[in-house]
């Protein structure tokens, strides 16, 4: 199988040990991996600030890039929902729309891809320690996934994993939201902090580098242990 | 008190800052929250309810003209009258005229959100008529002069002490903060406004298009008394509350009562078809139907946001948004609040008066999720988003920024060269390890640093033979 990665530019930019992590954990998992150069971003930032018509070139341009992909698999699932779940709202040229149906069915979160369509638990990581796992908003109200982390995380080896209270609270991140509302956003981050604390873990673990980077962000700046760890670095690094 | 949904990011920051009004909200919304999610447990094919529920509002809404008629005409055969107010002043002239016509110097009104929304009380203060709210949650906070801050529960911004200290000032009974002895104050008070009142006025929560029937839920009997017990009774609707059959009644009353208090049934539902009949006991003499619009022949008018007319104002949006669990209610400056306030204020208010409200959202998506009805709810405050956009609302400095970013990253090499430049920059500066200070972000949270080597670079360094470029 030939999977193109999907890289956010979020990623690409201030995290590509995730990007370089799922590109390891593909290799295992034995598929070929292609990273289409050309790609930037999905058009999400302005699609959520209510600029379509920027978005819409992008959407336009993802097609471009990916058109031709056999497999799409991303490393978020606000991304991936850009793609599955908004493209269709703006797209409304035929020719195009009739193009994006079939690339949204080629496309995945990693973790549902490496799960549900690879069929594969157990990639023989190794991490002593105790974990948390955030449910990202996207990925789980949008796409709907939240057993194929889970499985993942479970499988691997010496780790422990204690479910927080509310994990599928937004922890507050919303893109432009949090520079626009910093307060509420805040206070957002402070109580998916506080249920992070309550389960005493080491990690708190989640498949959006955005998600990370508001709960880390806070964490830190609070001088809390807590470290963020996106899934596919958690598994990546621990081959 | 004079909120105006144009002052939203004041009044949140305010309020969020509010750890008391904070722990308050939290508090009632996790327990009504928890309430719902344990009687919606008990019905495994509610996803199948709300679809139907979808469905079938879906029907009301597009053929609203025909649907309306068809009430307007059944609720006529059944001996009612039917009044179509364009706004809030028609709306309000129209009770006003009723009360002078009957020389009521006072009314007993039970909860209704459309007269929140066109401002009853006021209108018939200004006319001399004494306005009696009659629900508990109500009677509250009309005694302490203020506005509701939940769709299904007004008071839910005070706490039971807070309630005794008001009710010892405004009419000097003993302190109590226990809440079954300030129930039944109220409930003695109000019995004799009960008896008085020549004019009841109620809200409706559905209304049949076939049979002229209008349903009304509660917990509290008011509804019930304000309804039969007055010579004459009014009911104001806005447009979208009908629905088209009687049999329809049903699935709505049950993903109403467990969506909004976890309740399986509320204590009372009236049904009522038309004023007493000839042979009839009790019930009023006449019955009026408001049919309101006030803005929402517009909405209609828009496929986009069309869907927010499905709303049936159980509050579960409200409950389960975390922007609302922090702000509360009177953030919104408006009686709508939580995501289905920030769809509808910014529609029947104006854009432009509300334009800090679509963006008051995390999109987190789980108003969409819980809403009995299946309102896209976070799709449509996106819709409001691009509203603003298109109409150039947003400021000049964001508008640029997006075509910046827009053209940067249809542009492969742009996107390369602004990456390699930031870098070098940074790397000149001295400052490669050192996170950003970004505005709005920075003053309670880490940013993260640039990368060293970005993804793309590693990639073009180390992919494998045999790997596309």
């Amino acid at each position: 199988m030939n999977v193109s990665l999907f890289i956010p530019c979020l990623v690409d930019q201030f995290f590509p040990s995730v990007g370089i992590n799922l590109v390891k954990i593909l290799r295992k998992a034995g598929v070929s991996v292609d990273y289409p150069r050309a790609q930037t971003c999905c058009g999400q930032p302005a699609f959520n600030s209510g600029y379509h018509e920027e978005a819409i070139q992008l959407a336009r341009r993802f097609l471009e890039v990916f058109g031709e992909a056999e497999t799409i698999v991303s490393p978020s699932g606000s991304c991936t929902s850009m793609v599955k779940v908004f493209y269709p709202e703006i797209l409304q040229d035929p020719d195009l729309r009739r193009q994006l149906r079939e690339v949204t069915g080629r496309t995945y979160e990693f973790s549902d891809f490496l799960v549900n369509v690879m069929g594969i638990k157990d990639l023989g990581a190794t991490f002593p320690h105790r974990v948390t796992y955030h449910d990202a908003c996207h990925l789980f109200r949008e796409l709907g996934v939240h057993r194929a982390p889970r499985e993942l995380i479970r499988h691997v080896r010496a780790i422990e994993l204690v479910e927080m209270e509310n994990s599928d609270a937004c922890c507050g991140f919303g893109g432009t939201f949090s520079v626009k509302f910093p307060e509420i956003s805040t206070a957002m981050a402070q109580d998916k902090s506080a249920a992070i604390l309550k389960t005493e873990a080491e990690y708190v673990v989640a498949n959006d580098s955005s998600c990370l980077m508001q709960i880390g962000g806070y964490l830190s700046r609070q001088g809390l242990p807590i470290k963020p760890l996106h899934l596919a670095d958690l598994l990546g690094e621990n081959l | 008190m004079n909120r105006t949904p144009s002052q939203f990011k004041i009044l949140a920051s305010e309020n969020v800052a509010d750890r008391r009004l904070r722990r308050t909200f939290q508090s009632a919304t996790s327990h009504a929250l928890g309430q719902r999610a344990q009687s919606v447990q008990l019905v495994p094919e509610w996803e199948d309810l709300r679809e139907r529920a979808h469905r079938i509002k879906e029907e009301a809404v597009e053929n609203l003209d025909f649907y309306l008629e068809k009430l307007e005409a059944s609720v006529i055969r059944r001996g009612g009258r039917v009044f179509w107010a364009r706004d809030a002043s028609e709306a309000s002239s129209y009770v006003v005229d009723l009360c002078r016509r009957l020389q009521a110097s006072t009314v007993v009104k039970s909860k209704s959100m459309a007269a929140e929304e066109i401002g009853l009380t006021d209108a018939l203060e200004a006319a001399g008529v004494e306005p009696v709210e009659t629900d508990l949650g109500e009677f509250i906070i009309q005694v302490a002069g203020e506005t509701p801050s939940h769709i299904i529960a007004p008071a839910l911004h005070m706490t039971r002490q807070q309630i005794g200290s008001l009710f010892h000032e405004k009419f000097g009974i003993p302190y109590t903060d226990v809440p079954a002895e300030l129930c039944a104050f109220a409930r003695q008070r109000l019995r004799r406004e009960f008896l008085s009142a020549r004019l009841g006025i109620s809200g409706v929560n559905f209304a049949a298009a076939d049979t002229g029937t209008i349903a009304i839920v509660e917990n509290e009997g008011n509804a019930r008394l304000c309804t039969s017990l007055p010579r004459v009774h009014l009911a104001i609707m806005g447009l979208e509350k009908v629905i088209p059959r009687f049999s329809d009644l049903p699935l709505f009353l049950r993903l109403l009562a467990r969506s909004s208090t976890g309740q399986r049934q509320t204590s009372y539902v009236s049904m009522i078809s038309g004023p007493r009949r000839e042979g009839e006991w009790d019930g009023p003499e006449e019955f009026h139907l408001v049919l309101l619009d006030n803005g929402r022949s517009d909405i209609l008018a828009d496929p986009r946001v069309r869907r927010s007319l499905y709303c049936i104002r159980c509050g579960a949006c409200l409950n389960t948004c975390p922007i609302y669990q922090r702000v509360g209610g009177h953030s919104y400056g408006s009686v709508y609040s939580g995501p289905i306030g920030s769809v509808l204020t910014p529609l029947f208010q104006g854009l432009e008066v509300a334009k800090d409200l679509p963006f008051a959202s995390s999109l987190c998506g789980s108003c969409s999720n819980i809403c009995p009805v299946k309102i896209d709810l976070h799709h449509q405050l996106l819709w409001l988003r691009e509203k603003l956009v298109s109409g150039r609302a947003t400021p000049w400095q964001e508008r640029l920024a997006m075509s910046l970013f827009a053209a940067g990253m249809k542009d492969p090499a742009l996107y390369r060269m602004g990456s390699a430049l930031l870098r070098l920059l940074l790397r000149v500066s001295g400052r490669t390890d050192r996170p950003f200070t970004v505005p709005g972000w920075s003053p309670t949270r880490d940013f993260p640093a640039l990368a060293a080597t970005s993804f793309k670079q590693w990639w073009e360094d180390n992919r494998q033979p045999g790997e596309g470029p």
